[in-house]
Formats: C-alpha cells, sequence, structure tokens
C-alpha cells in the first residue's frame, strides 16, 4: 500500500517535471527540469528494485549527457532579444506534427499489454548488478558486443574529426 | 668564470629522461621541501605582545629637540626644507621677544613647523642637514589616521614634551657639532 | 518497519551530519594554519587559545555580512546552485562505513546509514552529479568570469570521472563486490589494497584532487585568472556554502581514499579485540586513515602550483586515462590467472 502512494507521488511528480520541461520558455530551465525529471526516473526504478539501472541512469544521463546539454546551452547567448521569431504557419505546423506523432503512439500502444502484465515479486535480485552482469555475458552478449562495435565506430568518428580539422589548420 | 659563492648551476635545455617525465620525484623532493618548513622554528613576531628589537638608527618619526635647560633649539633656519628632497617641511620663523628666553634657545625660533608625514620619505636628510641639532628621527612609528589634514604634523607633535624628554644619543648626528 | 531501526538510523544521520560539518569547519582551520607553517608563520591564534575557535568567528562573519544577488542574475538558480553544491557533499557520507558494528541497548548498530550493495556506483553517481551547484551558480550570476569558472569545472569534471571510475573498477575487479562494506571487509587486518594497486591509487588521488577542485586543480576558482571563477559574484553565507562543500567533499573523498586503498576500518592487530572496544578502535582507525589523508590534500595544496588548462586535459586524457586501462587490464589478466581460465 505505502508503495502504491509513493509511485504514484513520485509518477504523478516525473510527469509534472517532464512537462514542466516542454511548458519552460528558458532553455536552461528546461534542461534542469530535464535533470530532474530523470532523479524521478530513477527514484521509481528504486521502487522496482532495480538499483544498477536507477544508478547508471543518474551517472549517464543526468551526469554526463545532461551537463553536456548545459555546457552548450551556457556557451549560447540566448536571451529574450535573440530568440527567432516564429510565425503563426510554423507553429500550425509543429503543432500539426506533434499531434500527429502523438497518435500514431497511442496507435501503437493501445493494444500493447502493458497494462495487463503484473509484476513479479518473486525474484527480488533481478535488477541486481549480478544477475544483470551474468544475463549480459550470457544470454544478451551478441547484442553486448554489437552496441560496443557502434561505440568503436562513434569513437573513430569523432577521432577522425578532430584529426581532419588540425591538418586544415596546417 | 669560478662562481664566489660556490651555488652557481649550469643550466641546459637537453631534453628530460623518462623518469625525469614522470615528474613523480620532482614532486615528492617538493614536498618534503614543504614538510621540513612546517617543522621548523616560526619567524612570526605577534606584534601588540613583542615589539621587534628596533635599530638603533632607526628613521621613524621626527622629533624638535630641546636644550638641556628646556629651550627649543630650532632657529627655523630652513636648511632641513631645503635638504628635504620630498618637500615634506615648511616653517614659518618669528623673533623671540623679551621674558621668551626660557623658551627658545636663541633670537630666532619656528613659529610654524610643520612635517607632512604622507610626504616624508624618512631619509634622514633633515637631521643630517640641521646646524642646531635640532631635528631629529626617532624610532618611533608614526601611527595611522583617517584623515589626510592629520599626517600634518605641527610643533604640537614635533616638538618634545619638557615631562617626556626623548633619547637621540644613539644617533648617528648627535654631538657632532660644537655645543653653542 | 522497525522502530528502533528507524531510531538508531536517525541518530546516526544527525550524528553524521554534525560530524561532516564539524570536520570541515576544522579543516579551513587547519588548512589555514598549514599553509602557515609551511611558510614559516604561526596562522590564526587569536580567537581562543590557538585560535581554535577560528572556524565560529569565520562563520559568524560569513552570516553578518551583507547578502547580494546581481540585477541581472537568474534569482530563482543563483540561490539554488550553493544549496545543490552543499546537498551533494553531505549526501556520500550515507554509504560510507564508519566502523564495526556497535552494541547498545541490546541491539547491534552497524556504523553505516545504509549497505548500498551498489556503493561505489552511487558515489560516482553523487560526484556527476555534484558539478551541477558550480555550473548553475556560475550560469546564474550573469558574470564572464563566473561562466568561464563553471565550464572549467563541469569539462575538467568530466574529464577526470572517467580514469577515477576505470582506476576504482581495478579495486571492484579485486574485491568483486560493489557495496563499500564488502570491500573493506575484504582488507582484514593490514591485507590492504593499497600493497596491489599502487597505481591504482595514483591515478584515483590524482583524479579525486581534480573532482574536489582542490590546487593544484582548482582552475574554476584560479583568482589570477578568473577572480573568484564561479563564485565570483557571490558574498554571504551563500559563498560560505560554496567554500563549505569544497571542504567536505575533501572530507568526503579522504574517507573514500581511506576505504578503498588503506583498508577503512581495519587496523593491524584487530583481531585481539572485539565487540564495542573494536568498534570504538575501528572508528579511531578509520578517522586517523582520513585525516592523513586531509592532510595530504592540504600539504598538496601548499606545495604545489596550479596546472594550466591545457595541461590539466592532457595530464586528464592523454596520461591518466592510459595508465588506468593498461593498470585495469593486467589486473584482470592475474586475476583469470589466479582463478586458472587459461589452464
Amino acid at each position: 500500500m505505502t508503495l502504491q502512494i509513493l509511485a504514484i507521488i513520485l509518477g504523478s511528480l516525473t510527469i509534472g517535471s517532464a512537462l514542466m520541461v516542454v511548458l519552460s520558455k528558458h532553455p536552461i530551465r528546461s534542461v534542469i527540469f530535464l535533470v530532474i525529471t530523470f532523479f524521478f526516473i530513477s527514484s521509481l526504478y528504486i521502487l522496482m528494485n532495480a538499483e544498477f539501472l536507477a544508478i547508471v541512469n543518474i551517472i549517464v544521463y543526468a551526469g554526463a549527457i545532461m551537463v553536456l546539454f548545459l555546457f552548450v546551452l551556457m556557451l549560447l547567448n540566448l536571451n529574450k532579444q535573440a530568440e527567432p521569431q516564429t510565425s503563426l504557419f510554423t507553429k500550425l505546423t509543429g503543432v500539426l506534427t506533434a499531434g500527429t506523432l502523438f497518435s500514431v503512439l497511442i496507435a501503437a500502444l493501445k493494444d500493447s499489454l502493458v497494462l495487463g502484465k503484473t509484476y513479479t515479486a518473486g525474484n527480488s535480485q533481478i535488477g541486481l548488478v549480478e544477475s544483470l552482469g551474468n544475463l549480459l555475458f550470457s544470454k544478451y552478449v551478441v547484442p553486448f558486443e554489437v552496441s560496443s562495435i557502434l561505440f568503436i565506430a562513434a569513437m573513430v568518428g569523432a577521432v577522425l574529426l578532430a584529426k581532419r580539422e588540425k591538418q586544415i589548420i596546417d | 668564470m669560478k662562481s664566489l659563492t660556490n651555488r652557481k648551476k649550469v643550466v641546459s635545455d637537453k631534453p628530460m629522461t623518462f623518469t625525469e617525465k614522470l615528474y613523480l620525484w620532482a614532486i615528492a623532493k617538493g614536498m618534503m621541501v614543504t614538510f621540513k618548513h612546517m617543522l621548523r622554528k616560526r619567524k612570526t613576531i605577534k606584534y601588540p605582545e613583542e615589539v621587534r628589537v628596533f635599530a638603533p638608527v632607526y628613521r621613524g618619526m621626527h622629533v624638535l629637540k630641546r636644550d638641556e635647560e628646556g629651550r627649543e633649539n630650532c632657529t627655523a633656519c630652513g636648511l632641513c626644507a631645503v635638504a628635504c628632497p620630498a618637500e615634506a617641511i615648511t616653517m614659518v620663523a618669528g623673533e623671540r621677544q623679551k621674558g621668551e628666553e626660557k623658551l627658545y634657545r636663541e633670537e630666532k625660533y619656528a613659529e610654524t613647523y610643520e612635517i607632512n608625514m604622507l610626504r616624508c620619505i624618512f631619509c634622514g636628510l633633515c637631521e643630517e642637514a640641521c646646524p642646531k641639532e635640532a631635528v631629529f628621527l626617532t624610532d618611533r612609528i608614526v601611527p595611522t589616521e583617517f584623515e589626510r589634514n592629520d599626517f600634518i604634523y605641527g610643533k604640537d607633535k614635533l616638538v618634545e614634551p619638557l615631562d617626556h624628554r626623548i633619547d637621540i644619543t644613539k644617533r648617528q648626528h648627535t654631538g657632532k657639532r660644537s655645543k653653542i | 518497519m522497525d522502530t528502533g531501526l528507524l531510531i538508531e538510523k536517525s541518530v546516526l544521520v544527525v550524528i553524521l551530519f554534525l560530524v561532516s560539518l564539524g570536520i570541515a569547519a576544522y579543516s579551513t582551520y587547519f588548512e589555514r594554519k598549514l599553509a602557515a607553517w609551511i611558510q614559516d608563520r604561526v596562522g590564526p591564534d587569536r580567537a581562543g587559545p590557538f585560535g581554535i575557535l577560528q572556524p565560529i568567528a569565520d562563520g559568524t562573519k560569513m552570516f553578518l555580512k551583507e547578502d547580494f544577488i546581481p540585477k541581472n542574475a537568474d534569482k530563482w538558480l543563483f540561490i539554488i546552485g550553493p544549496g545543490i553544491s552543499m546537498f551533494t557533499a553531505l549526501i556520500t557520507s550515507a554509504i560510507i562505513p564508519w566502523g564495526t558494528d556497535l552494541e547498545l541497548f541490546g541491539r547491534t548498530i552497524s556504523l553505516q546509514v545504509t549497505d548500498f550493495n551498489i556503493g561505489i556506483l552511487y558515489l560516482f553517481a553523487v560526484l556527476s552529479i555534484s558539478v551541477y551547484g558550480i555550473m548553475i551558480g556560475g550560469w546564474a550570476s550573469n558574470n564572464k568570469y563566473s561562466l568561464y569558472g563553471a565550464i572549467r569545472a563541469s569539462s575538467q569534471m568530466i574529464s577526470y570521472e572517467l580514469a577515477m571510475g576505470i582506476s576504482a573498477i581495478t579495486i571492484i575487479l579485486m574485491s568483486g563486490s560493489l557495496s563499500l562494506s564488502e570491500i573493506v571487509e575484504k582488507q582484514h587486518g593490514m591485507n590492504w589494497n593499497i600493497f596491489y594497486q599502487p597505481v591504482a591509487f595514483l591515478v584515483f588521488f590524482v583524479c579525486s584532487l581534480a573532482e574536489t577542485n582542490r590546487a593544484p586543480f582548482d582552475l574554476p576558482e584560479c583568482e589570477n585568472e578568473l577572480i573568484g571563477g564561479y563564485h565570483t559574484e557571490y558574498s554571504s553565507m551563500k559563498l560560505g556554502l560554496f567554500l563549505f562543500a569544497e571542504y567536505i567533499a575533501m572530507f568526503i573523498s579522504s574517507a573514500i581514499m581511506a576505504i578503498m586503498f588503506f583498508g577503512g576500518y581495519n587496523f593491524p592487530g584487530m583481531d585481539a579485540f572485539s565487540g564495542n572496544t573494536l568498534a570504538i578502535l575501528s572508528v579511531l582507525a578509520f578517522f586517523t586513515k582520513t585525516f592523513i589523508m586531509i592532510f595530504v590534500f592540504m600539504w598538496i595544496r601548499w606545495t604545489i602550483p596550479r596546472f594550466r588548462f591545457d595541461q590539466l586535459m592532457h595530464l586528464g586524457w592523454k596520461v591518466l586515462i592510459p595508465i588506468a586501462i593498461v593498470n585495469m587490464l593486467i589486473t584482470g589478466l592475474v586475476i583469470a590467472l589466479n582463478q586458472g581460465w587459461f589452464n
């Protein structure tokens, strides 16, 4: 019962802060609300006994990616004068596109069985590091290695970009 | 050339070896230097309680001396003002009236005598220039003030009080001139 | 829920909070003393005997100063910046095992607020969000120098977190657990990790200097380039919180290093004691180690000059990360050999 109340409170806080990301006028505030949203999502993970996922979510998203977002936003001179004026037409198209995406999402998710499934509390160790590591290196070893190849490709690309820039300067 | 102190080091710009590039040894050496300093005797003098010993020829606040009978030595000749490289000294001369023989030693005396302590560089040339052994620098410190005007010292602050004579026997320029 | 557990944990949390604050306050005093001793001076000695009331005097001064918010600053963010710094500095102490179990009123009291089974990851999560206080504070000040300080802080923290994490992985490999209490128990007696992993310790130590923004890596507040860095516009207790957070972070990272490399609360000959005597002695051993680490932090600050920013990045990316990776690979190989993977 306590868990349910907690889940409802945290869930509504998550949705509230996620809404604030969209509704905030200032991009820096949006980023900060996004960070807060990540924290609430992590707390929901902890409620589901997925501590590893919760902490990694904070390290990766709140700690690294959002810091870089903030980093870039701080370097841009974002004030009210510099804000681009959007015409009524662009606004309308924006609303239309977002609305279409929303309806497609609803259509896709409406038949999914997420609501029907219940969480079985049989294995309380399911979200912990050890079981996760065992799964990653046995059952899911191929996707794991493929994703690491993806990372290496991205890194090589980054190194290449950095190198090429140097040649131009020379 | 042979150095006199034997502390000379020849500087070279040869590339650093691998162990030098690690900097670890250099850092450890630096840390040992600071650690040794931690154990050394402290050099601080805790001022209000402990006062540092002044040199006998320390050049601090000026004094206008009186002679043994308590008469002012200064005759307002202006040599100190001429000697002063910082133009800090001004004075107005006055003639001694009858009945003032107890106050001033000679017929001419300084009616006002002002030293601007903000201009003064405490070089001691006034002391050297004085033919009457009237102005001396002492080991007293000029106190701090909040207003510029307060740094212009008149005779009220410069002339030594009769009941509180200031010892200048250790100065370099005392007793050189014959007592008139 | 067990009421006794709730009470004992609350008491522990309050004690930890007060101890962290007290140690941070007295680190400021000790830092000034140490700086003075290294420079052949006496240091603060006017407030109370030997100046031991100096932190209280400093704190009072901070409270009584004018609290100024610049006109063009983002007021809301300007206020929460130092708060976030302080918060992130304080919450790490929750996972630190301070000593062996204490027995009081017929209960076994664990001297650890929570034995989080992924303690090290929690530590890195807190480290990675601790930059927000500085970033938000620096940006909200609406000052170029503050912004520079904030940007330097964030890039420095992101860079050094990697090497720190990789050097911590060696310790995780050796203990086979992410929980700090298990890492400590593996180092029972004198079986400390420092004897097996000196290179990892060196990398971890340099990185924690950088993560806590201590000299020689205090570029975010480098006064001869950036006036005051991220806290240029701050005054009064908000500035106090920023400065205080730095000292708490120093205390916590000293404690973490004591746990990961110097055996935490273990001390040689601890098997001769048991019960509450052991608990008290272990807490004393732990704090001794922590204080020695704090001393080394300060000693380094007053010995080594500050890095230039490109040198800082060079050290982080091109020196420490390769060393940490090679060290991790060698450790992994040795462990695999010991477990007979290649037979």
